[in-house]
C-alpha cells in the first residue's frame, strides 16, 4: 500500500482519529484500566461493608491522630494530606502548562513542586500506617472473634488497657529463636495478658465494654456493668493495634482493606513520585528542549492526576462514609 | 489538547482569562467542596444522618456526590479532558462508569443478601 493512502485512511491508523499522540493514548488506556482495578478494589471493600453492615468501625473514631498533637481530631490530618494531593496535582497541571509554552525554568520549578508534594503525601501515609498498626487503646477478643472495647462509665471516654489492667507479677518472657532451646519463636507478647485485663475489670466499676454493634443513632452500642461483666468471661485474646489477622478496631476485614487499597494506592504515588524524579532530570538535561516538546510531563502529569483521582475516591469510601 | 485550552467552567458561568488563572480557579472550588465534606463528616448533622435514602443515609449521598463532583474537575480540567475530542472523552468516561455500576450493582445485593442470611440464620456469631 501507498504511504499517502494509509496517512490518509482512518483504519490504516495512519492519522489521528482521536487527536491524541499514540503515547498519551496509551497512558489513557493504561489509566482506564487501573481505574477499573481501584473500583474492583473499592467495590470489594462496600461488599465486605454491606455484610457486616452493622458491626463496621466507624471510621471517625479510628483515624483521630494528627502528628504533634495529642488528643482527638478526627478527620483532620487525612483532609490535610488530600490537600496536599490536590495542591501537588495544580502544580502538576502547571509544569504541563509551561511545558507548552516552553518555559524551561518554570517547568522545572513547578515539577520540583510536585515532587515534593508526593513525597509528603507518602510520608503522611506511612505516619498513619505506623498510627494504625499500634493502636491506641487496645480491646480484647472473643470466642467468636468480636471485639470488646473499653468505655470509662463517668466520663463516656475510651479506656485504654493500661488505664484499668491489673499487673499480676510472674511475667513471662517472649520465646525468641535465638534463646530458645527448640528455636521456635511466638507473635508478639501484648503488653498484659488477659487475666491481668480481666482482673483490672472486676476491680475497676468505672469500666464498661463496648460492642462492634452499631445501635439506631449510628453509634457503638454500650453494656451496662452487669451485662458487661457477664460478656468479658468470652474475652480470649489482648488484641493491640492491627495487623492482618485482627486489630482492635473491630471486623477484621476492615484492616485488611486498609492496608490492601490505601497500600496499593500509596505504591501509585510512591511509583509516580519516582516517574515525576526521572522527568525532572530529563528537563534540566534539556531532554525536551532538543526534542521540541514537552509532551512527556503531560503524560506523567495525566498518571499524576489519576493518583489524586483516586485518592478522592478513597477518602470518601474510607473515611467519611 | 496542544492548540487551545476552553476556558470556562460551570457551562460557561465562569470564564477565565488563561489556563493558569483556570488552573487556580479549580483548585480554589476543589478546596472548598472538601472543606464541606470535612465539615460536614465533623458535625455529621442529625437531619442528615437520621434520613435515608434508598438505603443509605443521605449523608453518605451527598458525600459520593460531592466526591463525582471533584472527580469531573479533575478529570476535565487537570487531565484537560475538556481540550480533548468528543469521542476520546466519551470512550474514557463511559466504559469505566459502565462497567463500575454494573459491578456495584451486584456486590452491593449479594452483600444485603448474606447480610440477611447471617442475621436470620442459625448460626451463632457473636459469642
Amino acid at each position: 500500500m501507498d504511504t499517502t493512502v494509509t496517512e490518509e485512511n482512518v483504519w490504516g491508523g495512519g492519522n489521528r482519529p482521536l487527536g491524541a499522540s499514540y503515547g498519551k493514548l496509551m497512558m489513557w488506556f493504561f489509566i482506564v484500566s487501573d481505574a477499573l482495578t481501584f473500583s474492583g478494589f473499592l467495590a470489594s471493600y462496600g461488599f465486605s461493608r454491606f455484610k457486616f453492615i452493622e458491626t463496621w468501625p466507624i471510621a471517625d473514631e479510628v483515624f483521630t491522630h494528627v502528628p504533634f498533637f495529642h488528643g482527638n481530631y478526627p478527620m483532620y490530618y487525612v483532609a490535610f494530606m488530600t490537600f496536599i494531593l490536590i495542591m501537588s496535582s495544580v502544580t502538576m497541571v502547571l509544569a504541563v502548562d509551561a511545558g507548552h509554552n516552553m518555559k524551561k525554568n518554570k517547568t522545572i520549578i513547578y515539577m520540583f513542586l510536585t515532587i515534593i508534594g508526593g513525597a509528603i503525601f507518602v510520608g503522611s501515609q506511612a505516619w498513619e500506617w505506623a498510627t494504625f498498626i499500634k493502636g491506641d487503646y487496645g480491646a480484647l477478643e472473643t470466642n467468636g472473634g468480636r471485639i470488646l472495647q473499653f468505655v470509662k462509665a463517668d466520663s463516656g471516654e475510651r479506656a485504654a488497657l493500661a488505664d484499668f489492667a491489673k499487673v499480676i507479677p510472674g511475667d513471662r518472657e517472649q520465646h525468641s529463636k535465638n534463646v530458645g532451646v527448640w528455636f521456635k519463636d511466638e507473635p508478639t507478647l501484648t503488653s498484659y495478658t488477659v487475666e491481668e485485663v480481666k482482673a483490672g475489670f472486676m476491680a475497676n466499676p468505672n469500666i464498661l465494654i463496648r460492642t462492634e454493634t452499631i445501635n439506631e443513632d449510628g453509634e457503638k452500642t454500650l453494656l451496662t456493668r452487669e451485662e458487661s461483666l457477664s460478656r468479658i468471661q468470652d474475652a480470649k485474646l489482648v488484641v493491640e493495634g492491627a495487623n492482618l489477622v485482627r486489630n482492635e478496631y473491630g471486623s477484621r476485614l476492615f484492616a485488611d482493606f486498609f492496608f490492601f487499597i490505601t497500600g496499593f494506592h500509596g505504591f501509585h504515588v510512591f511509583s509516580g513520585v519516582v516517574i515525576n524524579i526521572i522527568i525532572f532530570f530529563n528537563i534540566i538535561l534539556g531532554t525536551y528542549e532538543r526534542r521540541g516538546h514537552y509532551e512527556m510531563v503531560e503524560k506523567v502529569g495525566l498518571y499524576w492526576h489519576f493518583v489524586d483521582l483516586v485518592w478522592v475516591f478513597v477518602f470518601t469510601f474510607f473515611y467519611l462514609v | 489538547m496542544a492548540h487551545e485550552h476552553k476556558l470556562e467552567i460551570f457551562r460557561g458561568l465562569l470564564k477565565f482569562k488563561s489556563n493558569t488563572q483556570k488552573i487556580w480557579g479549580v483548585l480554589i472550588f476543589l478546596s472548598i467542596v472538601t472543606a464541606i465534606e470535612v465539615a460536614l463528616g465533623i458535625t455529621k448533622p442529625e437531619i442528615l444522618t437520621k434520613t435515608s435514602l434508598i438505603g443509605m443515609k443521605l449523608l453518605n449521598w451527598i458525600f459520593i456526590i460531592l466526591t463525582l463532583v471533584k472527580a469531573y474537575y479533575i478529570a476535565w480540567d487537570f487531565m484537560h479532558l475538556r481540550d480533548e475530542k468528543t469521542s476520546l472523552r466519551r470512550t474514557i468516561v463511559w466504559t469505566p462508569i459502565f462497567l463500575v455500576c454494573y459491578l456495584i450493582f451486584i456486590l452491593l445485593f449479594e452483600a444485603d443478601y448474606i447480610y440477611n442470611v447471617y442475621k436470620d440464620g442459625f448460626v451463632a456469631w457473636d459469642f
